[in-house]
């Protein structure tokens, strides 16, 4: 006896069932992007807006470019030292994540630009009148002189994105660390490898292997995240777009072109990020 | 009676005791492995064989009693524990072959890191005990394009490339499939006809039989009988031994 195949509920013609399975999202991002694209090379005004606000985006990469290698550093020595033995470094290394996990990034900047920068400069100019009080004034007084004012804002910002980043690469190298199994480090330290020799020569390089897309992905996040040094007056392509917009008035048309522009710039990377993929795995065994 | 090693064992355990928690894996174990014999320790799973062999290397931390390695006492300071780790060579059941190497490079790593050879001095030494192991063909592949019986080879010239004064085996051919079992075992028996000081936890009671010069039987954590290969088959003493042989000897 033959069961008839069952029917799909709800549908109310042939036609709608296919359609319903292709990918609309993606099909109105390319239209909403070609129509943009279309008014930029049709429409002066988004042209003007185009020119003023993408001065910007050189900004914007090399924030994101420089707090990403900060953030990068920090996971790698942080992530160690969250797998450690040693008790010091373990806590040490735990607070500075939950801590800088906990924060919102937009607090955390404006924490470091005003409040740990100035007390760096403290530190540092009391390191100059120590000098200066041994009798190394040549060095002494260029420390001592150093002004808060001394350290420009994009410095600021690239610091606290490299710190607010680095928790999140930390927990990302820890379990890149723990998903290396056990038999690893027990193979290297039965040979008579240091802990340190069996990180270095074996635990490690596999590791940063299985972390590498997540570490992608998380610099295209950062490009996003970037977009916050704007609340500190930095002239990335967001803070250029937002007095563009409040001086003309062309909200509408100002805030589209900026994310048009930030996703230009996502969308690009992540196929970049996928192209190195792809080459590693190739040397990957 | 003498407490320390005699200068020609090779392996002294003493009054060995390893707890997990509640659970007590070794109880008083007692052990000496003379200098180029093989020791062969049998016995069911959970018997604590796997962890007498891990605390000789300090894999694991016995919980308490002596251990003696070449007539050094091993102790905590950790400086003097990777210098004996290097004099004791091991092979683990599940090969533990560093995967982004090539075979070569697998064995040139400790010999560089630790025995501060040269490159060159190393990868001369390495294909040298690729050789030895009957695959030198295979000097540039990656671990992950080699059967299970290669990789467990390479594992074994990886320990013997560190010129160690004691080899340990722990099921080395458990994970393996049968057809491939005979080139390990092979390896292992050319190793203790060179004279290579070998404690060896195995399944395979052929190797056993053409290797051994001690058999000892383990059950719950305690020696239970230990003897000489040919005793040990015809006429096991104890109860719990013969109950063992029966199930494993087929």
């Amino acid at each position: 006896m033959l069961v008839p195949p069952p029917q799909r509920p709800n549908r109310l013609t042939p036609m709608l069932d296919v359609a319903a399975d292709w990918p609309w999202w993606l099909i109105v991002t390319i239209l909403l992007g070609l129509l943009i694209l279309f008014s930029i090379v049709t429409n002066t005004r988004m042209q003007n807006i185009f020119w003023a606000i993408s001065a910007g985006v050189l900004i914007t990469l090399v924030v994101s470019v420089s707090a990403y290698a900060i953030a990068v550093t920090i996971g790698l020595v942080v992530g160690l030292g969250r797998v450690a033995k040693n008790r010091v470094i373990f806590n040490l290394a735990a607070f500075y994540v939950e801590i800088v996990r906990g924060v919102p990034i937009l607090v955390l900047l404006l924490y470091i630009a005003f409040v740990g920068v100035p007390a760096m400069v403290a530190g540092i100019n009391a390191v100059g009148d120590w000098l200066v009080g041994l009798g190394l004034g040549f060095i002494g007084y260029g420390l001592t002189n150093f002004s808060t004012r001394n350290v420009d804002f994009v410095l600021r910002v690239v610091i606290g994105l490299g710190v607010a980043y680095g928790a999140f690469e930390a927990e990302i190298f820890r379990a890149g660390i723990q998903s290396v199994e056990k038999g690893q480090m027990e193979a290297a330290r039965a040979l008579g490898m240091t802990y340190y020799q069996a990180m270095r020569h074996v635990i490690l390089p596999q590791a940063v292997r299985r972390i590498l897309p997540v570490l992608g992905n998380d610099f295209v996040s950062m490009v996003k995240d970037s977009s916050l040094v704007s609340v500190l007056g930095v002239a990335d392509v967001t803070q250029l777009a937002k007095l563009y917009a409040s001086s003309t008035f062309l909200f509408f048309q100002t805030y589209s072109m900026l994310a048009f522009i930030y996703l230009v710039l996502t969308i690009l990377l992540t196929r970049v990020v996928r192209a190195i993929e792809g080459r590693l795995s190739l040397f990957r065994q | 009676m003498n407490p320390s090693a005699p200068p020609h064992d090779m392996v002294v355990i003493k009054h060995l005791v390893k707890q997990f928690g509640q659970l007590r894996a070794v109880n008083d174990v007692n052990l000496t492995v003379p200098h180029g014999q093989v020791v062969v320790i049998i016995g069911p799973s959970g018997s604590g064989k796997s962890t007498v062999l891990r605390c000789i290397n300090h894999l694991e931390t016995p919980t308490s009693g002596e251990i003696w390695v070449d007539g050094r006492q091993l102790t905590h300071a950790s400086k003097d524990l990777n210098a004996v780790r290097a004099e004791v060579g091991m092979v683990f059941q599940q090969f533990n072959l560093f995967p982004h190497l090539t075979a070569v490079e697998n064995i040139m790593l400790a010999q560089r890191v630790v025995r501060k050879r040269s490159t060159a001095e190393a990868r001369r030494v390495a294909l040298q005990q690729l050789e030895r192991v009957g695959i030198p063909e295979k000097a540039k592949t990656y671990p992950g394009q080699l059967s299970g019986g290669q990789q467990q080879r390479v594992a074994i010239a990886r320990s013997l490339a560190m010129n160690p004064k004691v080899m340990l085996f722990d099921e080395p051919t458990s994970a393996l499939d049968p057809e491939m079992i005979k080139e390990v075992l092979d390896v292992m028996l050319d190793l203790a006809r060179d004279g290579m000081t070998m404690v060896v936890v195995t399944h395979e009671m052929g190797f056993a039989r053409n290797a051994a010069n001690e058999i000892i039987f383990m059950d719950h954590g305690q020696i239970i009988e230990r003897g000489t290969a040919e005793g040990f088959y015809t006429n096991p003493q104890e109860e719990r031994t013969r109950s063992f042989l029966s199930q494993i000897l087929h």
